[in-house]
């Protein structure tokens, strides 16, 4: 490292591989950034504490009960607008369910990220839910897209990759996301048993979850895999479903076990029976460990370890990932076996990520958390405090699709992004006013990477809240 | 800021050193080279082609799609259109629009790219190149640097915050969208400015972003001056109005505020504005239901834009389409995967509409692509490349290589615009 880096990656440490310095923070750094990254590794992670949290399952087996009641309702009055006019009438009603589970979950992510002495540890927790991505416009999962990465992702951070793989992929949010809970293989004995009854309706199976499994999860678009692949992995996936779902119901008639209400349920009537071969390779038919084999063989895929690496690199160090940092990663991933925290430490000990300070454009997300790290704005309640997430183009939870956020500077600056980025840091500087001394914190938040330019505007600043707000406005405060 | 006009004539009389001439946003002109106006709106997630334009005179159409299958007749039927097709019943304005010859149909078009993927799907056909990821600039944007007439390239506008790829590139392009927070003072704005003087890109859109809101705001209080009440609106757009809520409300004022900078003599001639959802794998529906509601939206959308162009409808041309179709036959959950030919519509007063451009391959499945999509018979490229070339007169040789990578073999489509 030259003298410059090293006087850089303090900064970089907390801005870039951080979640944005605190006052302080820099300082606890000091000379050995890579140390204190890896330290964040170490140990359990964090448990999300917060009011009103609860398990997905919970949650999910209210909406059950809830779909019950809108049934018996209707039986009562003796309407015949049968199944699909429940689901509608449920879905109606779910938002008054999830919304305030959802607001729950989000304030405690936004409260912990604003707090946690292990930043690195939370942006790694958030690169895998944005890499894993469910989306709340999909009302089915509002309630419970928070409940996935307290119960799927947070235990895993720091374990293997197939282990993270298998759990989210098997959590009711991420089933209901990609709509396999009712995916039916062709040949199962439910598709028989509806065959018989004759009354014309289709089942089958749907095969979002398989290929976004290997187009976004593991293998990447450019992984080596068929259509064919993608239809047979779903049906080596079919019978992956939630308990209690009332399509259990009908099926209880033959004898079938409807499971705990919302937690995973391998539904084996639902599963497409057989041998199935995937890229290539034969997986015989034992149930639910079929499609659990197939995962566990893609997690060591090269293809996936460079796809991941790839996207890890593009985060951390540049929006062009550099060649030898991506290689040196994917090689740690194969050579460990997917062990995550060995990933972490090939990249954080890439000479690459501290080559370029400022490499990257803070996210509205970064920048939102970086602001509050920053000044210590105190958290307002719940609603407001989740205001700016809005304002600035970034739900929480709610990248749209199941590829996530975008992670490079032109999906986040255009000249509208940073007029409400500017707007907004100078309503927050107007509320905090002369409490905080932009002249100070400067240095401390932006260390090497402090231009003499932002200084010198910051020290000229007319009243103490234009400049925090020419602090938070800064070139160097708008990237990380 | 409290007068919307104050903040533009700011610009032009920054106190501050060197910020006149940073400040000097190339979106506005005084006098464009061209009156044609373009829209292109982009159906992200794959809108169904088969329900959005139902082919109900197919005789294989209602055996695949089952319950979610439109009727030719009776309640809740498709919106008939020429040969074996239809429009679906939510999409009132457009089936005027066809009537009134301002609409014309595609349908089996596709763009290049042969994957199932939305996102490289979606990549190919914003960034017009003949590979995913391809390039990292847009072809609408390589279209506007080819325009014949301009010293400097003629400006377009995203609607959103940011800049979609289709739009990128190195003509100069804002993006828009309503921002709340307007306490921030012109004194503190010039200071911001000075420190950015030696950052390009945010000195360039902070300049960009204050003259579109400014262009925004005067449109606003132009409109609000003009009539003190909403303007005669069609039924679509007073269902919408009714409805003022989530997303279909919210594409409807997309549509209007990307009026109000195309309106403009002085504006820009090129807008772009996306909408998601479209991603129908369960439970699409039919006459009514999920896809329903946003065909619904999308309509009103289109028909607000109509509606606030005014006068400048007649030289418009708005482009809707999507990254690819959907399977022909529905899928276990009563949706649809992943396919390959969409449905594409041409609207505006420029078009050569009422008539559906379709070589349609029937969906018989010795027909199908794979044995389950429907099959594409056209390159959208063509369709693009006759808008660009006949409408906004970008010479030919350009789109076959700059603004469409090789793409000569894809003519042209001829006769798109109306004479």
């Amino acid at each position: 490292m030259t003298a410059t880096q090293k006087d850089t990656a303090a900064a970089i440490a907390a801005n870039r591989f951080g979640l944005g310095a605190r006052p302080g923070e820099l300082a606890v750094i000091g000379a050995d950034s890579t140390k204190w990254l890896l330290r964040q590794l170490k140990g359990a992670p964090p448990v999300l504490k917060g009011e009103g949290l609860k398990p997905s399952a919970e949650t999910l087996a209210k909406v059950i009960e809830l779909r019950k009641e809108v049934q018996a309702e209707r039986r009562e009055k003796k309407k015949d607008a049968g199944d699909e006019q429940d689901k509608v009438v449920t879905a109606l009603k779910l938002p008054a369910v999830y919304r305030p589970v959802y607001i729950d979950e989000v304030y405690a992510r936004f409260s912990h990220s604003v707090s946690t002495d292990r930043p690195f540890l939370e942006r790694l927790t958030q690169f895998w839910t944005n890499h894993f991505a469910v989306s709340v416009d999909k009302i089915a999962v509002l309630g419970i897209a928070g409940a996935m990465e307290r119960e799927a992702i947070r235990p895993h951070v720091t374990g293997h990759f197939q282990d993270l793989l298998l759990a989210v992929e098997k959590h009711p949010a991420m089933l209901l996301y990609l709509d396999n809970p009712a995916s039916i293989g062709p040949n199962s004995k439910a598709a028989r048993f509806v065959g018989k009854r004759g009354n014309g309706r289709k089942v089958g199976i749907n095969e979002n979850l398989a290929r976004e499994i290997l187009e976004l999860h593991t293998l990447g678009v450019d992984g080596g895999y068929s259509q064919a692949d993608v239809t047979t992995f779903a049906q080596a996936i079919s019978g992956w479903s939630i308990g209690g779902q009332d399509n259990g119901r009908r099926l209880a008639k033959l004898g079938v076990d409807n499971g705990t209400p919302g937690e995973f349920l391998f539904r084996e009537v639902f599963h497409e029976p057989g041998a199935k071969k995937v890229l290539g390779k034969s997986y015989g038919d034992n149930g639910v460990r079929q499609g659990e084999t197939i995962l566990r063989d893609l997690a060591m895929r090269r293809e996936t370890a460079r796809h991941i690496s790839t996207k890890l690199a593009r985060h951390f160090i540049a929006d062009d990932p550099p060649k030898a940092a991506v290689d040196r990663i994917t090689r740690a991933w194969l050579d460990s076996k997917a062990h995550l925290p060995t990933v972490y430490e090939a990249l954080v000990e890439s000479p690459e990520a501290w080559e370029q300070p400022l490499a990257k454009f803070k996210t509205p997300a970064d920048y939102i958390y970086s602001s509050y790290r920053a000044l210590g704005i105190p958290l307002r309640e719940k609603r407001r405090a989740l205001q700016p997430f809005e304002s600035l183009g970034q739900r929480n939870l709610m990248p749209g699709s199941p590829a996530g956020w975008p992670d490079a500077s032109a999906d986040w600056d255009g000249s509208s992004a940073l007029l409400k980025r500017i707007a907004w840091a100078d309503v927050v500087a107007q509320r905090m006013g002369d409490s905080r001394n932009a002249r100070d914190l400067a240095p401390q938040l932006l260390g090497a990477t402090l231009t003499d330019d932002t200084a010198k505007a910051i020290a000229r600043a007319e009243s103490g809240s234009q400049a925090l707000t020419l602090l938070m406005a800064s070139p160097e405060f708008m990237r990380r | 800021m409290k007068n919307p006009l104050s903040r533009r004539a700011f610009l032009e009389t920054s106190l501050f050193a060197g910020a006149s001439t940073l400040m000097a946003s190339r979106l506005a002109f005084a006098s464009a080279p061209t009156d044609a106006r373009f829209v292109f709106v982009l159906l992200r997630g794959a809108l169904d082609g088969l329900s959005a334009v139902p082919p109900v005179g197919d005789p294989d159409y209602a055996g695949l799609r089952g319950q979610i299958a439109l009727a030719k007749t009776g309640e809740g039927a498709a919106l008939p259109l020429e040969g074996p097709f239809a429009l679906h019943p939510s999409l009132t304005f457009l089936h005027k629009s066809y009537a009134a010859k301002e609409l014309a149909v595609l349908h089996a078009v596709a763009s290049p790219y042969r994957e199932r993927s939305h996102f490289d799907a979606q990549n190919v056909l914003e960034s017009g190149d003949l590979r995913p990821h391809g390039s990292t600039s847009g072809w609408m944007n390589r279209a506007l640097t080819a325009l014949p007439a301009g010293k400097s390239p003629e400006a377009g506008v995203a609607l959103g915050a940011n800049v979609p790829l289709a739009m990128r590139g190195p003509a100069e392009v804002a993006s828009w969208s309503p921002t709340k927070v307007a306490a921030l003072d012109d004194a503190t704005l010039a200071r911001i400015t000075d420190l950015y003087a030696r950052d390009p890109l945010l000195s360039r859109r902070l300049a960009d972003a204050l003259e579109s809101d400014a262009i925004a705001n005067e449109a606003q209080a132009a409109a609000t001056a003009e009539d003190g009440e909403a303007p005669m609106m069609n039924t679509v757009v007073e269902r919408d109005a009714k409805e003022k809520r989530g997303y279909n409300a919210r594409y409807a004022e997309t549509a209007r505020a990307a009026a109000g900078f195309l309106k403009r003599d002085d504006g820009p001639r090129v807008a772009m504005f996306d909408t998601t959802g479209w991603d129908t794998h369960a439970n699409e529906g039919g006459a009514q239901g999920q896809l329903a509601l946003r065909l619904r939206g999308l309509d009103a959308a289109l028909a607000a834009l109509k509606d606030s162009l005014g006068p400048v409808w007649r030289n418009t041309v708005v482009l809707v389409a999507t990254e690819f179709g959907r399977t022909a036959a529905i899928n276990g959950t009563r949706g649809t995967d992943h396919g390959t030919g969409a449905a594409a519509f041409l609207l505006g007063g420029a078009v050569a509409g009422g008539r559906v451009l379709a070589d349609w391959p029937g969906l018989s499945r010795a027909n199908l692509l794979d044995a389950r999509d429907l099959k594409p018979t056209r390159d959208l490229r063509t369709v693009m490349k006759g808008v660009l070339r006949d409408h906004l007169a970008v010479p030919e040789g350009a789109l076959d290589s700059k603004v469409f990578p090789d793409s000569a073999a894809a003519r042209p489509m001829d006769g798109l615009i109306r004479g």
